[in-house]
């Protein structure tokens, strides 16, 4: 019938755009936001700005190993590690970041310092505004500015993403008990 | 209404009633222009503009500022007269059509009625071409040139069709006349209703009023993709913008035609519309009055503005749908598709005329 009546085609598509018009205004079709009050989710594996961990005690998890700037295909983590002090002690191992800097314009954000830390304390987290808001006391004027140092990245205990693959298995064994057996 | 009396007060009144009547269809631009943005944006699953005022509703103000801030540029080479000329060859007959457009059932709803109004507006909608060819040609570009030919030729296979629909319309109610033609409707039923294949003029008619106003899926003439902008390529600031508003404004023109000549004008439930009575001699008995005042003047206004804007959203619904056609598609489609279809409906309708004959 569609292919044999003139006119058919387009009758259908419009009746498909208008379905999709209603679509937009009165249900849930619609794809864009609002983006500066409203952002859409980043997904569970997400590559932002980094942040650096802390353990519950609040203890930095980093140990100073450079294995980061190792891995960094754009040489853009800089890692200056010093001793503890057994009374005062800023990492739990022998040695902790005296500095640890990361240039955000040589950054491609590839998440190897992630895949290379062996205490889990460099991780890519959400944030993807690098640039001026209201909010975030940084001047972006100058090239210096970009090198972000530990302070900056530095969160709070408990305050780090969430392990990537343990949580996207979570999710789906929520929406389905018997995942793991399937899997 | 035959008044030709041209004393002082008369002249006022049409003076209020031009005006008038030129700022409401002026102030239908940046509704439209408010309306194609959110529409297509509702089709295209986005947002719109929801920044400038409630809803957004401002954007064609801050549109119409952003256009008249630009410097206004006349390329060398240009043919200047015919190139200042042509924005206002597109906005002039635009608006005359409104002219003789019945907008509501009382006479101060419409500024005079020609006996052959049908014609008028007919006339002033095939000027809207002289205005992109010239725009073209004397814009000395190739794009905009390409744009202006392919406007021509657009208009000279769609035209056709037009008219050929346009008939049917006259022969059913043998009046050239937009007063007559909408009062007819209001007291036997839309044309559109009134013989059985009137609903093919009627698509011709809508068809065609698309490739007349030179939207997509007909904008060849200024074809994004193809031609930079067409015709108006080379214009700026104001001149675009008087271009732009051409564009709306004829779009409101042949909606409210569309609507005169066969979805009944003003006419809808609640408006209690008496026609004119004469008597055998011809001389008038009692003028056409609509029982109840003006508030149901005004309700018959409002039908025709319902009607007019159901028109403009099915046309920014087909633009949100349909791709555009290609050149040779759409002379195809104008010359052996809409003059046989419409020929031939002529034929149908004068067999039912004949044929139901006491109806007529």
């Amino acid at each position: 019938m569609a292919k044999t009546v003139p006119g058919m085609g387009i009758i259908k598509g419009m009746g498909r755009t208008l379905k999709h018009a209603l679509g937009t205004t009165f249900g849930k079709e619609q794809i864009t936001v609002s983006y500066p009050e409203q952002e859409k989710p980043r997904p569970h594996r997400f590559r932002g700005r980094h942040i650096l961990n802390r353990y519950e005690n609040g203890l930095e998890k980093c140990i100073g190993c450079s294995l980061c700037a190792a891995a960094c295909p754009a040489e853009a983590i800089w890692v200056e590690a010093a001793e503890n002090d057994p009374e005062n002690r800023v990492s739990p191992g022998e040695r902790y970041a005296a500095r640890y800097e990361i240039n955000m314009l040589r950054c491609i954000f590839c998440g190897y310092c992630e895949e290379a830390c062996p205490t889990g304390a460099v991780q890519l987290g959400y944030d993807y505004k690098m640039v001026d808001q209201q909010d975030v006391q940084q001047d972006w004027s100058s090239r210096d500015n970009f090198i972000f140092v530990k302070e900056q990245m530095l969160v709070e205990p408990g305050q780090g993403k969430p392990d990537p693959l343990s949580q996207a298995l979570d999710e789906r064994l929520k929406q389905n008990p018997n995942h793991d057996r399937v899997w | 209404m035959g008044e030709t009396s041209f004393d002082l007060m008369s002249l006022f009144w049409m003076l209020v009633r031009i005006i008038a009547i030129f700022a409401g269809v002026m102030t239908m631009v940046p509704i439209l222009i408010w309306m194609e943005r959110k529409v297509v944006a509702m089709f295209q699953f986005r947002i719109g503009p929801n920044r400038l005022g409630p809803f957004g509703a401002m954007q064609p103000l801050a549109d119409a500022l952003k256009l008249i801030m630009k410097e206004d540029i006349t390329p060398a080479g240009v043919d200047r007269f015919i190139y200042f000329l042509a924005p206002l060859l597109a906005m002039v007959p635009a608006l005359l059509a409104a002219a003789v457009i019945p907008f509501g059932p009382a006479s101060w709803t419409r500024i005079t009625d020609l006996n052959h109004s049908v014609l008028y507006t007919f006339l002033l909608a095939s000027l809207g071409v002289y205005a992109i060819t010239l725009a073209g040609w004397a814009s000395n570009n190739k794009y905009s040139l390409m744009g202006a030919l392919r406007s021509a030729a657009q208009m000279i296979s769609y035209e056709l069709g037009m008219g050929l629909s346009l008939i049917t319309v006259v022969m059913l109610t043998g009046t050239f006349s937009l007063r007559e033609i909408v009062e007819q409707q209001h007291l036997l039923g839309w044309n559109v209703f009134r013989a059985p294949t009137m609903f093919i003029a009627f698509l011709v008619f809508f068809i065609a009023g698309i490739a007349e106003t030179n939207r997509a899926p007909f904008d060849l003439a200024e074809a994004e993709t193809e031609l930079v902008a067409g015709f108006h390529t080379e214009y700026s600031s104001f001149k675009f913008a008087m271009f732009f508003m051409a564009e709306y404004v004829n779009m409101v023109i042949f909606s409210a035609i569309a609507t005169t000549l066969f979805m009944g004008g003003w006419s809808g439930p609640g408006v209690n519309f008496q026609p004119a009575a004469y008597d055998a001699a011809g001389a008038l008995v009692t003028p056409a009055t609509v029982v109840g005042g003006w508030p149901f003047v005004l309700l018959g206004v409002f039908y025709f503005v319902a009607k007019i804007f159901f028109f403009l959203f099915t046309y920014m619904w087909i633009r949100a749908t349909l791709p555009r056609f290609r050149y040779d598609q759409l002379m195809n489609f104008g010359w052996k598709r809409l003059v046989p279809i419409s020929l031939a409906n002529i034929f149908l309708v004068a067999m039912f005329i004949a044929w139901r004959r006491d109806w007529f």
